[in-house]
């Protein structure tokens, strides 16, 4: 009983761990000293004003882009400094969707979806096909394999990337904008798809988004970064409360006095 | 008088063209060394097997390039191979030899003109397409989504393209070589009326089978530059539509440079490898 309540009140580990990070591109700092821990089993969302660095976090993750300072952890590997091979273990068991899909525009959608199979698990053919199938219908892009991305609107794009990022049943989730560019229905199957894959398979996520309906229902846990660094790290009602006014104004979607001097100039 | 002010303001020019040059050198001193790096982390992937995927993807892309080139190719072989014959019969005619432009109208295609411009019309033709290709996966993220995907790019992308850049060269040089052979056979014999026994045993005394494989030697080098410049331009390439053409541009010139180089080292080398061969004989190139 003792040792039950200990388990509980022990936090859970960390899955992937930001230990004062900066990363400038030429003159312009994006991120100014980030220290932060994505809990294993939660799903954090991520704010912030288009342009801060959000889409550079995720990337840090997966090895895309190093940090200049800083270091970046998976559990308890450091992994900002490892090559391609050495970040291949990782990269396997996370699930990435760009911001643009970035899907290979000279494969189908069912290739494109079953690339990351072919390339790591054994399955056969037919479970193959059979796993793309059902990835695509829970994105709601059934019978799609024979199309080619090209004949895609962005909205069904992202949705077959989607599919692709879940395909090896990652334990860890990066969505970059899951939500954009699709209709408000669509955009909550995307949310219930996300809430499912957290409670029925367990997964941890880190979802971007400016999409608030989106962050507050499948947000355990939401950030905001601003300027380089993180200014707000809470519950979705600790959020709601927040005592920075930035913070206040971007729930509220408000442009104050500074944000709209340039259209008063017109 | 020169006031100090002006010699040391020309010298301050001087150096600031002495420092761009050096800059310039060291830059390209780098670009060269990171094409060497990609170069090397191909080979790495060729003789490490680089699967079943890579390999059908090579023959996927020697379908692409080779067969779709011959078209090309042979025209432009046997254009260059008729005005060979246009522009050499006077000369031989004048001083009576006529029978045997066929022999130089062979010489010339077999080592240096078909293997030439069959890789500077794959430099266009190939290496173009290879870089936007590449360029544009790059700009749109796709090489970064393999990589996150645990797909080496380079495994993925850059080998079969170089293998089939590879292999396919030397036989298009091939097509390029007969055709262009039979443009001078047909200028030289059918139009101008040198009879035909001795433009053929001219041609065939002249070449060796190590005439034929030196262009074929080349050919396969010739490859090699095509398709490594093309894939390192395309994977370094900038942003935007920009980038991609900009990417092209600098695809073709650096491989048209690059051939040009190596055909004069590959001449050198297997000149002195002939005369080691065939000490008595004269040399060949
Ligand atoms: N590869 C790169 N080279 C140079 N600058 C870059 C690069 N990647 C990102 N940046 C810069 O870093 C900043 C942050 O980019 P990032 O894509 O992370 O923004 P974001 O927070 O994801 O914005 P959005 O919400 O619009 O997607 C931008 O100003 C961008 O110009
Ligand atoms: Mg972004």
């Amino acid at each position: 009983m003792a040792e039950n309540l200990n388990a509980t009140s022990t936090p859970a580990p960390a899955l992937i761990r930001f230990k004062d990070v900066h990363k400038r591109f030429g003159p312009q700092v994006v991120l100014n000293g980030v220290t932060m821990a994505f809990t294993e089993g939660q799903t954090t969302v991520v704010l912030g004003p288009s342009g801060t660095g959000k889409s550079v976090l995720l990337k840090h993750i997966v090895g895309l882009l190093q940090p200049d300072v800083g270091g970046v952890f998976y559990r308890d590997t450091r992994i900002d400094h490892l090559n391609d091979r050495g970040m291949e273990p990782i990269r396997k068991k996370i699930g990435f969707l760009f911001q643009l899909s970035a899907l290979f525009d000279s494969m189908t959608v069912g290739d494109n979806v079953a690339f990351p199979l072919r390339e790591h698990s054994k399955l056969s053919k037919t479970d193959i096909r059979d796993r793309v199938a059902e990835r695509l219908a829970m994105v709601g892009m059934e019978n799609s394999e024979k199309k080619m991305p090209g004949e895609l609107s962005g909205g069904q794009r992202k949705r077959v990337a989607l599919a692709r990022a879940i395909a090896l049943n990652p334990e860890l989730v990066l969505y970059d904008e899951p939500t954009t560019g699709l209709d408000p229905i669509r955009s909550d199957v995307i949310n219930e798809l996300i809430l499912k894959l957290h409670e029925e398979l367990k997964v941890s996520a880190i979802v971007v988004t400016h999409d608030m309906t989106s962050a507050f229902k499948v947000g355990d846990r939401l950030v905001m970064l601003m300027g380089g660094s993180i200014i707000a790290d809470g519950t979705a009602d600790e959020l709601r409360s927040h005592s920075d006014p930035r913070v206040q104004r971007f729930i509220a979607g408000r442009a104050d006095e500074e944000d709209l001097r340039a259209l008063h100039r017109i | 008088m020169a006031s100090i002010e002006t010699i040391t303001g020309k010298l301050g020019a001087r150096q600031g063209y002495i420092a761009r040059l050096g800059a310039w050198a060291i830059e390209a001193n780098l670009a060269l060394g990171d094409m060497g790096v990609f170069f090397l982390s191909t080979l790495y992937w060729i003789f490490r097997w680089p699967g079943r995927r890579a390999i059908s993807e090579t023959f996927a892309q020697m379908y692409e390039m080779g067969t779709k080139s011959i078209p090309v190719v042979m025209i432009g072989g046997g254009f260059i191979g008729a005005v060979l014959a246009v522009e050499t019969l006077p000369q031989f005619q004048e001083i009576g030899l006529a029978s045997r432009v066929g022999s130089i109208i062979v010489i010339s295609v077999v080592k240096q003109v078909g293997p030439i411009l069959t890789a500077v019309m794959l430099a266009g033709r190939l290496g173009g397409a290879m870089t936007a290709e590449l360029g544009t996966m790059r700009v749109t993220e796709q090489i970064d989504a393999l990589r996150v995907m645990g797909a080496d790019p380079v495994r993925t992308l850059v080998v079969p393209r170089v293998l089939a850049c590879v292999i396919m060269t030397p036989i298009l040089t091939l097509y390029s070589d007969a055709i262009g052979i039979l443009g001078g056979w047909l200028v030289a014999v059918r139009v101008e009326g040198v009879r035909n026994y001795p433009f053929w045993h001219y041609a065939a005394q002249s070449t060796d089978l190590f005439t034929v494989n030196v262009g074929l030697i080349k050919a396969f080098f010739f490859g090699v530059v095509i398709s490594t410049v093309a894939c390192y331009k395309g994977f370094r390439c900038g942003n935007g539509a920009q980038g991609v053409g900009k990417a092209c541009t600098e695809a073709f010139v650096t491989g048209f440079c690059l051939i040009l180089l190596s055909n004069f080292i590959l001449a050198l080398g297997l000149n002195n490898l002939y005369n080691a061969l065939y000490p008595n004989q004269p040399s060949v190139l």
